[in-house]
């Protein structure tokens, strides 16, 4: 009996979450589109976008006869440009991201996950194809990939911190890492050094959480991972306040250096900030590196 | 055992404090907990080290204080005493007897010889002495007890109000135990006679020691009434020093709350022992005084209750309505003020002023309707003695009192209306009075032929009635009537008490009669013989401490003894009430010697204040605690638990812990709301609104009100200020010159206090302007709900027989001439306060000399306020009949409110003004 209503219980537990994040996602996204959509710009596509005089170098087959016909220039019609672009993603699962110092403030997974969902909301209705790093989800067009990723984005990894994964990027593709950042910063290099080898532009999206930038602690202390995996006692922990931010200064530095050397771009966000700015930033910074 | 100064009661417990090395190390290795926390970041700090490494262990400040807080346990439980009674002190080991003189002389002390007492008791407990206790002013059988058990009931020994006599003196000499014991006197400092027996018989038996308090002993002489001013004579036991006293007088303030009354200093010059002073109290505040005594003295001899020989009667005037001014001879209080003067006190305020101040005589002028609590006032002063004195009046025979059924404040019940006699329209003669009969109190009095009566109010025939009459008219109807309602009486004079009704007031038989009346006799010391055959009863006693008590079942006292005797158990000293007076027993007269005792040399006196052994335990003990509370803050501080908002609670608790005990009295606050807005009120001009409770119709009245205040403000030299809402329970009414209030059917009814304040509002010559708003279409009745409920509201309050505004009512010309008062209706009659009937039109005038006062009332269903109302833009808020007829309408209404408001404000100015030629033409113009 028991057991069947445990599991009723958590049936209906994910099923909740997932739309909820899906809805929320939504709802944020609706918030950006507004006013900035098409690509403004001739190529390939389906869309009618201009007729241009006819220039050197064009083919006759070019030319579109039905307006030629009206006047004595000849006028070549032309497309608006409707390339898809593939924006990979990849939130990161590890336990450090599900913590939260204050309840009025949501966890950091939480927070990326919904930037990230809501991300691919907009780059799906943007036409773009959207999908995850690695071979679990290729990337894909269509509303029905936001569901497939909001399904990914719920699950929760063991580790207390997670490697970002590298593996199976497109060539020529975006890319945008969400993650806090706090484990060892070795395989993050090597991924986008990987990615940089392979044309792989994108976004390294840091959510930390206010307390671990001020670091407001004081007297003995032990601070442990979420995991527990990691253990540190303190016996004045105001005294370490400074080092502790020195070296999220040196963190923090590290990885806008290897952004730059790599063409990403780098942005630090703290969950007691509006998620919206969050995703305006990490829209603006795909749709803008997209040019 | 003795440490350091220090007595130990369980000295073993102090070998606990060798553990304290031990539980030091064992603290020592303890640090405070840490805190655990989650922290994703704290990769981050791996490798970071702390500079300081010491805090693992507990500071050793902390370790002190904990320590300090075990030691304080430690011996506190081992039982430290202070100043400990060295075994040698001890006088004897046999049976050991306490005599207290525990007379009011000592009662200053008490406290004092109680603490002294205890510490003795103490001592004799730990030498294993039993000891026994007699008090020499009401000595008993002493009985040999454990000290222990003696001293448990020391709290409930009290001294009483008298000094030992002769005769209690030599009883407790027979009740002397006949074994061995030594004598504690706890003696009062006077010198008596019989003390000295006493002593002989006591240092047969054993050693005596004597305990005196080095106080000096004040005491006060009952006061002395000379010439209008009260003498006080304050007297001291022993010569001293200049020193300043304070004597105070206690009683009730109006409110009816005890108050001191009175207080003033009064210096002992050096070495003089007594000195007197001279007060001149308003008699109305000597009235109040329950009793005067020097402030801080605490003994009953510095107490004096004043009783009758201090007092003129006291009569309080209460007319209906301050009538008339400026006409002296007709005012309904002039004969009675000047009958009284002489030989009274005369109190002229409102009733709820006077009850508290207690007169002997209340004298009702032509009031008829007391509202509830009031009535209740008066007739639990009755029943408590008092004399209500009525004059009947127009508005006596006008109301409906005492008509039905018997009016607890009227002797008799009364026909409709009264009658006149021998007036222009009727055929009899003015009436004289009847010889007095044998059991009325006027017997004897000789009845000038001159009085005659022209108006009466009559009585009802009643089985009763032949009793109760104590004057009557030739024909036999009642002139006086008289009833005894609880202790106190209840008098009718049929008549006015001005000369309006008959020429009795103008008469020496008036004065003779109030006289006989016990209104107006004064009162003298008593004598023996006049004391002989009766019996007084206690109404108050004071205790030892001068505190006046209630004398609750004590038994009633014969006359001569209350005069003579001494005093003791049967009569205590205190207030005793007799038939129609009453007479004070104080502690100190102006007999009484105030002599010191000069005790023999053999017997060792000593003072009240020796040291006394004083208990640590509870300190140290204490002290352990509040160390402990500090090692809570310090050691959360330590581990990081303390943080702003928990520190900030943790010093409040400390905080209001310590003050808990120093709170302030709580002062009665002003109300700065009620202030302002009495100056709102009173800084100009008010109209004021009664709320109704019914939002709609407050608003309606309200703008109505603003509209008619900006038409007086553009039209005439009144310039109101915004109309103010007014809570009939909580807003005083005073500051209005007139309140408009509109009927609902479903307001509520107020309180008995809001109608006395109406009622004295009224009194005082407010105006209120009732407004039924049902266009008076039943013809001012009880056809509406409107009107009944005006009926409802308006039957408690005090109000004069109306009449419709007749034609040449000064209300149509105080400003505007006006034939007609509509409101948003055009309702037929306005009611306002009837003019008397005497008033006739005179030749060549072309109106009636009417009332001289404002109309208290002025009663319409024209629903005046929405003809009134007005926005804030000046715009008409309701609609009003139609077209330019409609317009004219309010323009009327707005005339009807100014003249109402000048009426109100100038009062009978416009009557006067028809004067204005006549009286030019004296002046020779």
């Amino acid at each position: 009996m028991s057991s069947v209503a445990h599991l009723r219980t958590r049936a209906q537990e994910e099923a909740s979450r997932f739309p909820a994040l899906l809805a929320r996602a939504e709802h944020l996204a609706g918030t950006v589109l507004l006013g900035d959509h098409g690509r403004r710009r001739a190529g390939l596509g389906d869309d009618f976008w201009q007729y241009r005089p006819l220039q050197a170098g064009d083919s006759f087959r070019q030319i579109d006869w039905r307006r030629s016909a009206r006047g004595d220039e000849q006028f070549v019609r032309e497309r608006e440009w409707q390339i898809a672009q593939s924006v990979q993603m990849w939130v990161d699962p590890g336990a450090s991201m599900r913590f939260s110092s204050h309840k009025d403030i949501p966890t950091k997974s939480d927070r990326a996950r919904l930037t990230a969902l809501a991300t691919a909301v907009l780059l799906v209705r943007g036409g773009e194809r959207v999908g995850l790093t690695g071979w679990a989800l290729p990337p894909r067009r269509g509303n029905a990939q936001t569901l497939r990723l909001a399904e990914y984005f719920s699950t929760d990894g063991e580790d207390d911190y997670a490697e970002p994964e590298a593996r199976g990027m497109l060539p020529d593709a975006k890319a945008l890492f969400v993650s806090d950042f706090l484990g060892d910063l070795a395989p993050v290099e090597a991924a986008l050094t990987k990615a940089a080898d392979r044309g792989v532009r994108g976004v390294l999206f840091q959510v930390l959480d206010p307390s671990e930038e001020a670091f407001p602690f004081h007297g003995r202390t032990i601070f442990e991972s979420v995991n527990k995996s990691v253990a540190y006692e303190t016996l004045k922990a105001n005294d370490l306040r400074d080092r502790y931010l020195e070296r999220l200064a040196e963190r923090k530095d590290r990885l806008d250096t290897l952004c730059r050397l790599t063409g990403w771009q780098y942005f630090t966000h703290h969950t007691d900030h509006s998620a919206q700015s969050a995703l305006l930033w990490v829209y603006r910074a795909l749709d803008g590196s997209q040019g | 055992m003795t440490l350091f100064g220090l007595g130990f009661s369980a000295p073993w417990l102090l070998m606990g404090l060798i553990a304290l090395p031990i539980l030091w190390i064992i603290l020592r290795a303890i640090p405070p907990a840490p805190v655990r926390r989650i922290f994703p970041a704290v990769v981050l700090l791996l490798g970071l080290k702390n500079d300081e490494q010491v805090t693992d262990r507990t500071p050793w400040w902390l370790l002190l204080l904990r320590m300090l807080a075990v030691a304080a346990v430690i011996i506190g439980l081992s039982g430290p005493i202070l100043n400990p009674r060295d075994e040698g002190d001890a006088a004897g080991t046999g049976p050991l007897l306490v005599v207290m003189d525990a007379s009011w002389a000592s009662a200053a002390d008490w406290r004092l010889r109680m603490n002294t007492l205890d510490g003795l008791l103490a001592e004799a407990g730990r030498d294993d002495r039993r000891v026994a206790l007699i008090r020499l002013t009401d000595p008993q059988e002493p009985q040999f007890l454990s000290a222990e058990a003696l001293r448990s009931r020391l709290t409930g020994i009290e001294p009483e109000p008298w000094e030992p006599g002769p005769d209690a003196l030599d009883r407790a000499i027979d009740l002397l135990p006949d074994e061995n014991f030594d004598t504690y006197w706890m003696s009062d400092g006077l010198n008596r006679d019989g003390r000295a027996p006493l002593l002989e018989a006591a240092q047969d038996r054993g050693q005596v020691t004597v305990f005196e308090a080095p106080r000096n002993l004040l005491a006060l002489e009952p006061m002395v009434l000379a010439d209008g001013n009260l003498t006080a004579t304050l007297r001291r036991l022993r010569p001293g020093p200049e020193a300043e006293v304070t004597l105070e007088g206690h009683g009730r303030d109006p409110a009816g709350n005890p108050a001191v009354l009175m207080r003033t200093p009064v210096t002992f010059e050096a070495q003089a022992l007594t000195t007197q002073i001279e007060l001149s109290l308003p008699s109305e505040l000597r009235a109040r005084i329950e009793r005067f005594e020097i402030g801080g003295a605490d003994s009953a001899g510095a107490v004096t209750l004043p009783d009758d020989s201090l007092r003129r009667r006291e009569v309080a005037l209460i007319a209906a309505r301050e009538d008339r001014e400026g006409l002296q001879l007709l005012d309904p209080l002039h004969y009675l003020r000047k009958a009284l003067a002489p030989t009274a006190d005369i109190l002229e305020t409102d009733l709820k002023t006077v009850i508290p101040a207690n007169p002997d005589v209340i004298a009702l002028v032509d009031v008829a309707q007391l509202t509830g609590q009031e009535g209740a006032d008066v007739l639990d002063w009755v029943n408590a003695g008092g004399t209500l004195l009525r004059f009947a009046g127009p508005r006596l025979a006008a109301s409906d009192i005492s008509r039905d059924t018997e009016d607890p404040l009227m002797p008799v019940r009364l026909r409709a209306g009264g009658r006149t006699v021998g007036g222009a329209m009727s055929w009899g003669e003015p009436k004289s009075l009847a010889p007095f009969t044998e059991g009325s109190p006027f017997m004897g009095l000789t009845i000038p032929d001159d009085v005659a009566v022209n108006s009466q109010v009559m009585a009802q025939p009643d089985p009763t009635l032949a009793d109760r009459v104590i004057a009557q008219l030739a024909d036999g109807t009642p002139l006086v009537t008289r009833k005894q309602v609880g202790q106190g009486q209840v008098i009718l004079f049929h008549v006015t008490a001005n000369a309006e009704w008959s020429s009795l007031p103008l008469s020496g038989l008036f004065v003779q009669m109030l006289e006989r009346l016990a209104v107006s006799s004064a009162t003298a010391q008593p004598d023996i013989e006049d004391m002989e055959g009766t019996i007084w009863k206690p109404v108050r006693v004071l205790d030892a401490f001068g505190v006046p008590q209630d004398a609750g079942v004590l038994p009633g006292v014969e006359g001569p003894a209350l005069v003579s005797a001494p005093l003791g158990p049967d009569l205590r000293p205190g207030l005793y009430q007799g038939e129609d007076r009453s007479i004070a027993r104080n502690v100190v007269t102006a007999e009484t010697e105030l002599i010191p005792m000069t005790w023999p040399d053999t017997v060792p006196v000593e003072g009240l204040n020796r040291s006394q052994e004083q208990p640590l335990a509870g300190w140290l003990l204490a002290a352990a605690l509040l160390l402990l509370a500090t090692d809570v803050i310090a050691t959360l501080s330590l581990s990081g638990r303390l943080r702003g908002a928990v520190a900030a609670g943790l010093a409040l608790m400390l905080l209001s812990a310590t003050q808990q005990g120093a709170r302030a009295q709580d002062e009665p606050q002003a109300d700065p709301a009620a202030d302002a807005r009495a100056l709102a009120a009173t800084s100009e001009v008010v109209l004021a609104h009664v709320l109704t409770g019914d939002a709609r119709l407050d608003e309606t009245a309200q703008a109505g009100l603003r509209g008619l205040s900006d038409t007086l403000f553009f039209r005439t030299s009144v310039e109101p200020a915004e109309p103010i809402g007014v809570d009939l329970e909580t807003d005083e009414l005073a500051f209005y010159p007139m309140l408009y209030w509109p009927i609902t059917p479903d307001q509520p009814t107020p309180s008995s206090e809001a109608y006395a304040k109406l009622n004295t509002y009224l009194r005082s010559g407010g105006l209120i302007l009732f407004d039924t708003r049902d266009a008076d279409v039943a013809g001012f009745g009880s056809g509406t709900p409107e009107g009944r409920k005006l009926q409802e509201l308006a039957a408690p309050l005090d109000i004069p027989p109306l009449e419709p505004v007749p034609q040449d009512h000064v209300l149509t010309r105080t400003f505007y001439l006006l034939n007609d008062f509509p409101g948003r209706w055009q309702g037929r009659d306005v009611w306002v306060e009837a003019a008397p009937p005497d008033a006739e039109l005179i030749d060549g005038m072309p109106f009636r000399d009417l009332n001289d006062n404002v109309t208290p009332v002025v009663i319409g269903g024209n629903d005046w306020a929405a003809a009134w109302a007005m926005d804030e833009a000046g715009n008409p808020l309701v609609p009003l009949g139609r077209g330019f007829t409609g317009e004219r309408q309010r323009e009327i209404a707005y005339r009807f409110g100014v003249n109402l408001v000048m009426h109100v404000l100038t009062g009978n100015y416009k009557s006067d003004q028809v004067h204005v030629p006549a009286l030019l033409d004296r002046l020779g113009q």
